[in-house]
């Protein structure tokens, strides 16, 4: 315990010492979180349209002008013809053509049926997509009104339609930043616990201080304890701001309990610990650590969940997010934070990563031991 | 049972403390090239000694330092450290010796005090306990003490290593190459200050390249690509010089050295600081002899005189022999 003591007295004063280091456990959150989820937005807006209007019609003006003011579109060229607008799309400045055919207000009324074209520049996937679909929905919903405007005189409406209504639970107004800073938050508590670890233990096998260390009465668990404790101790910290900068900031107050955000992160920290240590346990320098540890969470933060939903990825893709200890934080942070889930609902993601810090942990002492 | 013990014509109960290092048939391999660093050494170094190992780089004096010091696992032989196995025993080892690696290795960024204190609690101890073994060193760091060991000159590094690894009173110090790198008047001042540990009675096994300093112990292992050449003190080693040694200079020293090389009456020759160092087969030469055969040869300004050899030149020697 008395090594322990002083290695950890050690270890913090030279986190304390490091600027760099400071600054990164205390601005990366603030920053990260702040940023981060005002510009990670998925709602497309300013989709820029062109229209090709051969009809020039009272229906054709009060159609344009309901998708202008949707607030989702920007009307960017008004052209004569679809050749003049696809110019636009290859120039980059339009991302959907509508294209109105000639004699569509009086077809409509006399055939009851009319058709548009709708072009989307599929180069942004996102962007074309909910363009299209937006697109689709406005026109579907300026139809509907024409329709009202046919049969008013009848009485009852004469085609049954069914109107769904939905209502979003846990995130009422769909409001993204709410389901982005949980996410984002993991991501951080993953990088203080694992890039930190395997990098500062690399640093001491870089100045070769570990080996004077080695040649000293300090057992192995001793050095390897002074070396997680602090950085299981800074992650919290870390978490700790974050959950500050998400109640200040966007009005976020966990529903769960804190005492079970704080449990499930102290043993996914002794997980990605566990990482860093082994990554460590690997590299002879700081740049190998750095890689390595680097390709890890590009995978963890592509195939957590963060950005995309794990259920919309394929079957593989599927299989690998079972092993990425960030995406169980990430379901479980925001599962805490906005629904309110208790212990048993947690339960067993908090299996899974107590049997990664586990797995991880076991592995790299036995690597490290080997390695001697 | 090691070598040592069998040879010895003490019986084993009556020596009260073994001796500090005891190396047998040591031997490490690296890689898969198999590339043999340390091939079946063996010495053996008192208590209170002050044993060189000299040898030029890749002779394998560091890998010796690094399994004696138990980071590294030897792949044949054995050694005891104080008594103790270097691989069962490591452990105690780890209590009782002091390593100062040839590349600095303290914290860059902690200070001169925090690093030695740092050290002096790893070891259960205090810089007041044992301050009389290092007071003459850190005298000169103590100015220094709050500056961070990462900012100090090449030399106070060296010194504040020393420091560090003596902090625990150490019974043996083991010193990797401490002077390499080390400007010619610390190097000196550096071996002063090992002459004043020996007479604490800690034994200290020192490794160089230098030759010049070869003398400055006990006894030394001269080495050669993992084997030892030669252990002795250096005197004996010097003596044991079987020719007669000549300096030889002449004003085109590159032409000299092309004649001593062709030459079918010199035994060896080689460049030497501003000489040339030459032995010749038959010892009927006299110094006039040498000097009529060099103005033969279209030599001018010569001058030739008999010469005590150094170490290097013992270590020439060993390597031609």
């Amino acid at each position: 315990m008395r090594a322990i003591k002083f290695l950890l007295q050690k270890e913090f004063r030279q986190i304390f010492r490091n600027r760099s280091i400071l600054a990164m456990i205390l601005v990366m959150p603030v920053m990260q979180l702040i940023i981060l989820p005002l510009a990670a937005n998925y709602e497309v807006k300013n989709i820029n349209l062109s229209v090709v209007d051969h009809d020039h019609s009272s229906y054709s003006q009060k159609m344009i002008t309901k998708i202008i003011s949707s607030g989702y579109f920007r009307l960017t060229g008004y052209n004569r013809s679809y050749g003049e607008a696809f110019h636009l799309i290859e120039s980059d400045e339009a991302d959907v053509i509508l294209e109105i055919p000639d004699g569509f207000e009086r077809n409509l009324i006399r055939e009851d049926e009319q058709k548009l074209l709708v072009a989307v520049n599929a180069i942004n996937g996102v962007k074309a997509n909910l363009g299209g679909a937006y697109l689709a929905s406005i026109i579907r919903d300026y139809n509907q009104e024409i329709r009202i405007d046919f049969l008013q005189n009848n009485r009852f409406n004469v085609i049954p339609t069914i109107d769904v209504t939905s209502s979003n639970w846990f995130n009422p107004n769909l409001n993204y930043q709410v389901y982005m800073v949980p996410g984002i938050l993991a991501v951080l508590v993953t990088m203080i616990g694992g890039f930190l670890t395997a990098l500062n233990i690399v640093k001491e096998k870089e100045a070769g201080t570990i080996e004077q260390i080695n040649v000293t009465p300090i057992r192995k668990h001793h050095f390897i304890l002074g070396k997680l404790i602090p950085f299981w101790v800074l992650g919290n910290i870390v978490f700790t701001i974050g959950l500050l900068v998400a109640w200040l900031i966007y009005g976020i107050i966990p529903v769960g309990s804190l005492a079970l955000l704080y449990g499930f992160v102290s043993i996914y920290l002794l997980a990605v610990l566990g990482l860093g240590l082994l990554v460590s346990t690997f590299c002879e320098t700081q740049q190998q650590a750095m890689f390595i540890m680097f390709f890890f969470m590009m995978i963890f933060i592509l195939l957590g969940g963060l950005f995309t939903a794990i259920d919309s990825m394929p079957e593989w893709a599927q299989v690998v997010t079972r092993f990425n200890p960030v995406s169980y934080l990430i379901t479980v942070m925001r599962m805490v934070i906005l629904k309110g889930s208790t212990f048993q609902d947690v339960a067993p993601h908090l299996g899974i990563i107590a049997l990664f810090a586990i797995g991880l942990n076991g592995w790299a002492i036995v690597n490290y031991k080997k390695a001697s | 049972m090691l070598q040592y013990y069998m040879n010895t014509t003490e019986p084993m109960s009556t020596r009260i403390t073994p001796p500090a290092i005891v190396a047998d048939n040591l031997t490490k391999v690296y890689g898969a090239e198999k590339t043999t660093a340390v091939n079946a050494v063996s010495f053996m170094v008192e208590r209170g000694e002050l044993f060189g190992l000299i040898g030029p780089d890749g002779a394998g004096k560091t890998s010796i330092f690094r399994m004696l010091t138990t980071l590294l696992l030897p792949d044949g032989g054995n050694a005891l450290v104080d008594g103790h196995d270097i691989v069962k025993d490591y452990q105690q080892i780890r209590h009782t010796v002091g390593y100062m690696p040839g590349k600095f290795s303290l914290y860059p960024d902690l200070t001169i005090a925090e690093n030695l204190n740092f050290f002096a609690t790893v070891f259960n101890t205090t810089i007041e306990e044992n301050y009389h073994l290092i007071k003459d060193i850190y005298v000169q760091l103590e100015r220094f003490k709050d500056r961070r060991a990462g900012k100090l000159s090449g030399g106070m590094k060296q010194k504040l290593a020393l420091c560090c690894a003596l902090i625990h009173k150490p019974t043996v110090l083991f010193l990797d190459e401490p002077t390499t790198g080390v400007d010619p008047v610390s190097r000196k001042e550096f071996w002063e200050m090992l002459k004043r540990l020996k007479e604490q009675n800690i034994t200290i096994l020192v490794s160089t390249p230098y030759m010049d300093e070869a003398t400055l112990c006990d006894r030394i292992a001269l080495m050669q690509q993992g084997s030892i050449l030669a252990i002795d003190t250096p005197d004996a080693i010097i003596k044991s010089y079987p020719d007669i040694l000549y300096a030889i200079r002449a004003e085109k020293m590159p032409a000299l050295l092309k004649v001593l090389g062709t030459s079918n009456t010199v035994a060896t020759s080689y460049a030497f600081g501003e000489y040339a160092h030459a032995t010749f087969k038959e010892h009927i030469h006299q110094e006039q002899d040498i000097v009529s055969m060099l103005q033969y040869a279209g030599m001018d300004n010569i001058e030739v005189k008999r010469i005590q050899p150094t170490i290097e030149d013992c270590f020439i020697k060993l390597l031609h022999a």
